[in-house]
């Protein structure tokens, strides 16, 4: 039972990782069409922009603080200096992410060498709290209440205010939106604004788990995100949440419990049967 | 992309009409792969471009991987550049070759002939039961697919569940088992002679297939998949037809690849192994009859130089993915049908 337990919280713990990058997919993707590659530098640069400040200062909050202020300020730059000058072709925008997350990544291989660095990361966060006999890493906490708390500030984000509906309204039909008078475009830079602090939080918090920053983190983060997307749906926030707790889940127990790897290939299974059964995915539209 | 191809098309049409130098192309073309496969007899130094003299081990070495890369690249701007399918999974394709070819070669009796078997059969069967799938959604959502399947791959191979791949480690072919005439450093020409073989059938069936019926059809489906829908044909068939056809070369490609670089290794089964292709085919300029040749060509060469060369470069320019990955934004942003598109462009200004 204990260890039961134990995989649970991690896999909820692993599914808020997966939230906080698939949301910002998501809603990218169903406002501008754009699947974000760059997502994947994104998460590897907040992570080590974390791991910078924590060796300068010490302070893991600052960290964290900075790392997605960054996030948020280079997708900015980016929608704005590159990908704007693009809309409406999509290939090519992907294209440029995809290039900006070789070029990004290999920036920081050679800046931080290919190695993983180790994180300093506060006492309190590697010690356990037992519940209901399970001994649990304080830090899988700390993932979970932040992503609760970043999906009910967004969710009220979107639900509340008028650039949430301006982002809404923008996914569901942006030539309308486009019509009634409203400049999409600034809803773009914000939610790339969002999605690029929410994938720097990520990666910052991915270093916090794993008491390590690596190179790679980033790419193999951003796959799993993109499973959780298409399995949501395309342009969903709350298919991405629901989705990332089924795939961390899933992927906890099976990995546990099954063989090798077992938990990561079920996952891509199951994405391949919401293909097959519902190609929109959990809580998408039906393809237009 | 569409319109840079409908801009291009009076400046290609008049000199195909042209007299004088209708002879030219097939020349040409007989030329080129004669011209390379005579290499290894010369003895003759380029310097700066390689280290050593052309008929040398290590030159042909890293003129085998061009021609491999460069037959993958050309497979995957079939489905890319021509039927309009983004799969980001094609790297597994080549993967399935090189570890077919492997895990045969080393875990049974087949011998080599028995290797070249499995992979042309799981060559088949592999990418019709995941195109199958995958072609279900399209656009981006197929690209994703893609993606997930490539990644389960990668995981099989690396985690190696079956304790068959060597995990990270990649798995040595056993070269008693291989034919003599391939094997050991003597014997460099000859697996070059082989890479040459591998591009040239290749690129020689992807531009037959392109110029057949079903050809037609998947650059139909590239500029309007409805209008193809439309006209009463299943763009699903069709697509999947491009996606086994280049799929099955890509791993016929990755059985050459296994040989040349002597086992199979668990690079080629991450993402970032097929944005190189992507990268390669935009560089050549995709959809073009020799765009994905000539950027698979020059993408392995620089990728290979630059690592050469990352011991006396400094900082950010020792890692030959940055410099490619900004090169490649640059290309997109300024230069989007690719090196191709500059030679015409020169072309064009010389004729005019």
């Amino acid at each position: 039972m204990s260890t039961f337990i134990l995989l649970t919280v991690t896999g909820l713990g692993l599914a808020a990782l997966y939230f906080l990058v698939a949301s910002g997919l998501s809603l990218i993707y169903g406002l501008m069409d754009v699947l974000n590659f760059a997502h994947g530098a994104f998460l590897t640069l907040g992570a080590y922009t974390a791991w910078v400040v924590v060796d300068a200062t010490g302070s893991l909050l600052l960290g964290v603080a900075v790392a997605i202020a960054v996030g948020a300020v280079l997708a900015v730059l980016m929608e704005t200096a590159l990908l704007r000058r693009m809309y409406g072709s999509h290939v090519p925008q992907v294209l440029l992410t995809v290039g900006l997350l070789l070029a990004i990544t290999a920036l920081i291989r050679s800046i931080f060498g290919t190695d993983a660095l180790q994180l300093a990361t506060p006492e309190w966060m590697n010690e356990v709290t037992e519940i209901l006999g399970a001994p649990i890493p304080n830090n899988r906490f700390v993932l979970i209440v932040t992503a609760v708390l970043v999906y009910l500030a967004m969710s009220a984000f979107l639900a509340k205010t008028r650039y949430g509906l301006i982002i809404r309204a923008g996914v569901e039909n942006r030539a309308m939106v486009t019509a009634l008078g409203i400049d999409v475009r600034r809803a773009f830079t914000l939610v790339f604004a969002i999605g690029g602090a929410l994938a720097a939080l990520a990666g910052a918090l991915a270093g916090v788990i794993n008491n390590a920053v690596s190179p790679e983190q980033g790419m193999s983060l951003l796959i799993f995100a993109f499973i959780v997307v298409i399995i949501g749906g395309l342009g969903s926030f709350r298919g991405s949440a629901l989705a990332a707790v089924l795939v961390g889940l899933l992927q906890q127990y099976a990995n546990f419990y099954g063989a090798v790897g077992a938990g990561d290939l079920i996952v891509v299974l199951m994405l391949a049967a919401i293909l097959l059964v519902r190609p929109q995915g959990l809580l998408g539209r039906a393809a237009s | 992309m569409t319109d840079q191809m409908i801009r291009t098309r009076p400046a290609v049409e008049p000199r195909t009409r042209r007299g004088p130098r209708a002879w030219a192309k097939p020349v040409v073309l007989a030329a080129l792969p004669l011209l390379a496969a005579a290499l290894p007899y010369l003895d003759v130094q380029v310097p700066l471009l390689f280290d050593g003299p052309l008929g040398s081990p290590g030159v042909l070495h890293v003129l085998s991987l061009m021609c491999v890369m460069a037959a993958v690249a050309v497979t995957y701007d079939l489905l890319f550049g021509f039927t309009g399918l983004l799969s980001f999974g094609h790297g597994l394709y080549v993967a399935l070759g090189m570890y077919t070819t492997g895990i045969v070669l080393t875990h049974t009796d087949l011998g080599f002939a028995g290797a070249v078997a499995w992979v042309a059969v799981l060559g088949l069967v592999v990418p019709l039961v995941l195109g199958a799938i995958c072609l279900r959604v399209g656009g981006i959502a197929f690209a994703m697919a893609t993606l997930a399947f490539g990644q389960a791959g990668a995981i099989f191979v690396v985690r190696d569940p079956l304790r068959i791949t060597g995990g990270e480690l990649g798995l040595a072919l056993p070269y008693e088992k291989l034919p003599e005439p391939l094997v050991g450093v003597i014997n460099a020409g000859n697996r070059y002679w082989l890479a040459l073989a591998l591009l040239v059938v290749t690129y020689a069936v992807v531009r037959w297939a392109l110029a057949s019926r079903p050809g037609r059809v998947w650059r139909a489906i590239r500029d309007n998949e409805t209008r193809v829908l439309v006209l009463g044909l299943r763009p699903y068939a069709f697509k999947l037809m491009a996606f086994v056809l280049s799929s099955f070369l890509a791993s016929l490609a990755g059985l050459v690849y296994a040989l040349i670089a002597g086992g199979a290794h668990a690079e080629v089964t991450e993402a970032t192994f097929t944005l190189g292709l992507l990268v390669m085919v935009v560089l050549g300029g995709s959809g073009h009859p020799y765009g994905a040749l000539i950027g698979g060509l020059v993408y392995t060469y620089l990728n290979h130089r630059l690592g050469q060369l990352s011991t006396t470069l400094g900082g950010p320019l020792s890692e030959p993915l940055f410099i490619l990955g900004v090169l490649f934004v640059v290309l997109i942003l300024f230069l989007p049908g690719g090196i191709v598109s500059l030679v015409r462009r020169t072309e064009s200004k010389g004729g005019a």
